[in-house]
């Protein structure tokens, strides 16, 4: 094995003086006391090597010996991912028994003494690529399939494989053989280095179809493709956090990812105490059955923020494969960058816009295009979906974090400080807000098909009515109520009313924190049906008066169980007041 | 310390900056202590043979050959209970006249608490002001800092609260407290006859400014010993955190490191959120809550310090002087608790969250009338019903003097929506409504203006 001494120490900069060759990114390990660090080359002069290390370094001595390890940082892909709590390098934080986390300490990812019941997929004799389908196993509900390893270039033949019965994940599942002979053992662990994108599909096509949210004012307004990808910028407070987790809470999706990147620790408890209580909205199991949670908080070591996203997005790629619909969730991905910049100034490279790293916008790019609809070589559809949240210095936009992945993600949440204040939640700012999958349209025939002909058609024109209603808002401010035609406060209280029935959102209500599409496709027909009247007001206090009863109305609405008998009352109620206001129409 | 026999002493000092000194030695490692003519000092560098090390009082009178020797072990406190009363230094050496600590000597940066041994705090922490527990409720195990302009009295509504919440042992952590505010802390716990229950660390504006460095991991070793050792309920004071942050930027500055946003280094975030992830529930019914105070400067929250801040504390608790009612109250947009929702509505009445957002928002509206005022614009009828409620508000619920339980504080919402609004405009849940508004009887606040004070409609 390739050794090296250590030369020096800045906090977790480790400079290594190396005798053999050594890989860029190559993991290293350092010897501390009885103790093994893990570090990773992040430099390469001569036989110098800088290293970051994945720990504090208060205990390690000049002159240390360095273990190379010829692999870069990987993780263990195999059945028994799902609902396990990771740090940032995939350790299972719940086997670790100490209340603190001791330096060095290490632990197994995934279960070797469990048993799965495995079903074989393929026959001794058949020709197979790496990802295809070798077989499955049942890994909570979800039907994990074992597959041929992804680092396997060409064709193989299966040589032997088990039949079904109970084996555990170390366990020779297959053996494949290929075309020149050499034999490969499959079990059900797989590793892969996580920088690199697994890509073991036929295909990647355009996200064509909405994944539902229970959001309205993503779903309806800025809605989300299954593959597609979105950020949510937010100056501290405007609600990030609240928002993704409202988003895991509900969506459709089959696998969920979270992964808390340098961000509070009570967070994280607040997913680890809620989801094993939460039921999925797609198979009514609990929610901790389909999640994986990569938990790196703040006060955990800096440089395996890097590797918290990657690891996660690694894991989601793997579930992929498997044909299933993937979310990833990553809060927040500027401590990433600011992990990348910190060690970058430590490093004295010469530092970009505001000191982040030159390559900074290149490394995000990156990062976003691994999400995707891909079709597998067996015909089947998987797909990743990301969503991170970006948390810019003093929330002011125009930083570099936020701009390069205003270049890379399709969908933008942008948060605002002032609906923020108002306590309009949650915060998305209905003007910057966009998402440009609305525009695609294959995403729009399949709208069609799924909620209603025309529906993103008139998804633009509620998004009109609420431009109109701010546009009116301001000349009333500059001109003064009586000093504007009526139409003005009309228009204004149409925005009001969209904003208040279908933008806000009360995550923590029991009812209106999750609304089915089913439920938002009702929502917004009625808001249109009422914005689409022509109202007789002649003086503009009436205008406010009576909106405010609707949209009290409307609230209550959102308020209570769908379809049910108190939901109808309202909704007689609602009637009522309209067809008054019809009447006088008429008249 | 059992390296204590074979301790190095080396007098030969290579370079030396105004924070800094370089020498040649060996077997030393990074974070070390070290004492630089005695003055104690940390390794920040080792490269090779060079070790830089950073004097925490300054390099004046540090000569080429001044004595450096190396202590074999990061700072340290000593811990035991006979913490409990005593008043220490950033170094955590008593500083009142007391004997030396005794006690096991705890490393003062210490691991992280595993996210999964974590229990989700959800204990209220009452104060009695309402602008805090029916806005921004406050929960055992937060962590949360006062944002206030150096001309507020952040020190004094600091130890109302500290005074106020249930807490086993208080410990005070002073970053360039004036001597004057230092006092203050000192009289308030002797007449409140807690001082048993306090731990001091203190550094004054007088001492040198990078001694400040250590005394929030100092607080936060004492606040673990307490919290976990001894499963009490510790209440960790900060103040000021923004001058502890000034000192970073000092040693980074002279580390010719490249700042970043504000000359503050780019590692501001991670420093910071090494303090205040200490607060802390744990399961055995100990816990760590953190109360800090960040000053601004004028009122500017995007300014690196109140920002990095923002993004790590659970919420931040705005002053600021309310120039209509003449009085300093707690700035309902700017504030927020972020663990509120662990305990309103579920430990406080039911009708707690949803009076809360109904007040901001109708709050909200009156400051958008005022601005329309100032505009020179005429005011609609609802513009002055919001206007008068606004006053009303600010004066019952939102100045920092009030102290009410929570359930009164949910009466007077009440009685003030009542008095000034139609249930369709409160945007509350009927069910709310019918029970409130309609059934329960409401007595009038005490403070009410129909009291005394004068509010014209
Ligand atoms: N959708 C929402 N409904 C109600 N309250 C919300 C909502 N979003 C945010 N909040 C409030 O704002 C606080 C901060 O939200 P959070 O998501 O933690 O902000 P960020 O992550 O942007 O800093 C929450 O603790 C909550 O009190
Ligand atoms: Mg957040």
């Amino acid at each position: 094995m390739n050794t090296g001494k250590v030369t020096g120490v800045i906090s977790n900069l480790i400079f290594i003086e190396v005798e053999g060759a050594v890989t860029q990114n190559e993991i290293c390990l350092i010897h501390s006391e009885n103790k093994r660090l893990l570090a990773e080359v992040i430099r390469v002069k001569d036989a110098q090597v800088s290293a970051q290390l994945f720990e504090t370094s208060m205990t390690i001595k000049i002159g240390s010996q360095v273990d190379f390890t010829g692999k870069m940082l990987e993780v263990e892909l195999g059945p028994g991912i799902l609902s396990k709590k990771y740090d940032g390098l995939q350790n299972d934080l719940t086997k670790m028994s100490d209340l603190f986390i001791e330096i060095g300490q290490s632990t197994a990812p995934l279960d070797e003494d469990i048993f799965y019941k495995f079903n074989p997929l393929v026959k001794v004799g058949d020709k197979v690529y790496a990802g295809d389908w070798l077989g499955s196993v049942l890994e909570n509900w979800i039907d994990h399939k074992i597959m041929v390893p992804f680092t396997l270039k060409g064709g193989y033949k299966v040589v032997t494989i088990v039949n079904s019965g109970d084996y555990r994940i170390q366990d020779t599942i297959a053996v494949l053989s290929s075309e020149k002979g050499e034999k490969v053992i499959v079990t059900m662990v797989q590793k892969w280095p996580v920088k690199r994108a697994i890509n073991v599909y036929r295909q990647k096509i355009r996200p064509n179809q909405l994944l539902q949210t229970g959001l309205r004012v993503i779903d309806t307004l800025n809605p989300i493709a299954e593959g597609g990808t979105g950020y949510i910028p937010g100056p501290f407070g405007t609600g990030k956090t609240v928002l993704q987790q409202s988003i895991a809470k509900n969506s459709k999706a089959d696998v969920l990812i979270v992964v808390a990147c340098g961000e509070r620790a009570n967070e994280v408890v607040e997913i680890f105490t809620e989801f094993p209580q939460l039921t999925d909205q797609v198979t009514g199991r609990k929610l901790d059955e389909k999640t994986t949670i990569i938990c790196n908080t703040s006060n955990m070591p800096v440089a395996a923020r890097e590797s918290s996203v990657y690891v996660g997005m690694t894991l989601a790629e793997y579930y992929r494969c498997m044909g299933l619909k993937v979310l990833v969730l990553a809060d927040s991905t500027s401590r990433w960058a600011q992990a990348l910049r910190e060690m970058s100034n430590r490093m004295e490279e010469l530092p970009g816009p505001d000191a982040f790293p030159v390559e900074l916008p290149a490394t995000i790019a990156n990062f976003y295009s691994r999400a995707g609809l891909t079709e597998l070589k067996n015909g089947k559809w998987g797909s990743v979906t990301f969503i991170g949240t970006v948390s810019p210095a003093g929330g002011n936009f125009k930083e570099p974090v936020t701009e390069s992945t205003s270049k890379v993600a399709r969908c933008f949440f942008a948060l605002s400080q002032k609906r923020a204040d108002a306590k309009r939640y949650p915060a998305i700012d209905p003007l910057a807000s966009y998402s440009k999958y609305l525009e695609y349209p294959e995403f729009v025939r399949n709208a069609d098909e799924l909620i209603q002909k025309g529906w993103v058609e008139k998804v633009k024109r509620c998004k009109n009515l609420i431009q109109n209603g701010l546009e009116a808002r301001d000349q009333i401010s500059i001109l003064g109520d009586d000093a504007v035609p009526i139409e003005y406060h009309t228009a204004f209280w149409k925005s009001e009313l969209i904003d208040f029935t279908l933008i806000q959102q009360d995550s923590f209500d029991n009812v209106d924190m999750n609304s089915p599409i089913e439920r938002q496709q009702y929502m917004l027909n009625k808001v249109m049906a009422i914005c689409e009247l022509d109202f007789p007001f002649t003086e503009f206090e009436e205008v406010g008066t009576y909106f405010k009863k609707l949209i009290n109305l409307l609230k209550q609405m959102n308020y209570t169980a769908f379809e049910t008998k108190q939901f109808r009352n309202y909704e007689a109620s609602l009637d009522k007041e309209l067809l008054g206001i019809k009447e006088e129409i008429i008249n | 310390m059992k390296t204590k026999a074979f301790k190095r002493i080396y007098t030969r000092i290579s370079g030396i900056t105004k924070a800094t000194c370089s020498l040649k030695a060996s077997g030393v490692r990074y974070g070390e202590l070290a004492w630089v003519n005695g003055m104690p000092a940390q390794v920040i560098s080792v490269v090779d043979d060079m070790v830089t090390v950073q004097v925490f009082a300054g390099t004046e009178g540090i000569s080429s050959h001044s004595e450096v020797t190396f202590a074999g072990a990061p700072p340290t406190l000593k811990v035991s209970d006979l913490l409990a009363s005593r008043i220490l230094n950033g170094y955590g050496e008593p500083i009142d006249g007391g004997p030396a600590l005794r006690g096991e000597a705890r490393i003062i940066k210490g691991n992280a608490v595993n996210p999964v041994k974590r229990s989700k705090p959800s204990t209220l922490l009452a104060t009695g002001i309402a602008g805090i527990d029916l806005n921004n409720t406050l929960v055992t195990g937060q962590k949360i800092p006062f944002f206030a302009d150096p001309d507020q009295p952040y020190n004094q509504v600091l130890a109302e609260v500290a005074m106020r919440a249930e807490a086993d042992k208080i410990i005070l952590g002073g970053m360039g407290l004036s001597n004057d505010d230092y006092l203050f802390f000192k009289n308030t716990f002797t007449e409140a006859g807690v001082l048993d229950k306090v731990v001091s660390f203190i550094n004054t504006s007088e001492n040198p400014p990078l001694e400040r460095l250590l005394i929030p991991d100092m607080v936060c070793t004492a606040a673990e010993y307490f919290a976990n050792d001894r499963n009490q309920k510790v209440l960790v004071l900060l103040t000021d955190m923004t001058l502890y942050a000034d000192a970073l930027a000092i040693v980074a500055n002279k580390m010719d490191q490249i700042p970043s946003k504000d000359s503050m280094p780019g590692s501001l975030y991670s420093d910071l959120a090494g303090i205040y992830e200490k607060a802390v529930q744990f399961a055995h019914g100990g816990s760590i809550t953190i109360i800090a105070v960040t000053t601004l400067n004028e009122s500017d929250i995007t300014h690196a310090i109140p920002d990095n801040t923002g993004y790590i504390t659970e919420g931040q608790i705005f002053l600021k002087k309310d120039t209509d009612i003449g009085k300093v109250i707690v700035d309902p947009f700017r504030s927020l608790s972020r663990l509120k929702q662990n305990v309103i509505g579920k430990k406080t009445r039911e009708d707690h969250p949803q009076m809360m957002n109904a007040l901001v928002r109708l709050y909200a509206d009156a400051m958008d009338a005022k601005t329309k005022k100032e505009n020179g614009f005429d005011l609609n009828e609802y513009d002055k019903r919001c206007l008068a409620f606004a006053k009303e508000y600010a004066m019952d619920l939102l100045a920092v003097d009030v102290n009410l339980s929570i359930e009164q504080m949910l009466d007077t919402g009440w009685f003030l929506l009542k008095k000034y609004f139609e249930k369709f405009e409160v945007g509350i849940k009927e069910e709310l409504l019918n029970q409130y508004w309609d059934e329960r009887k409401i007595k009038e606040p005490v403070n009410s203006p129909s009291h005394g004070t004068e509010v014209s409609l």
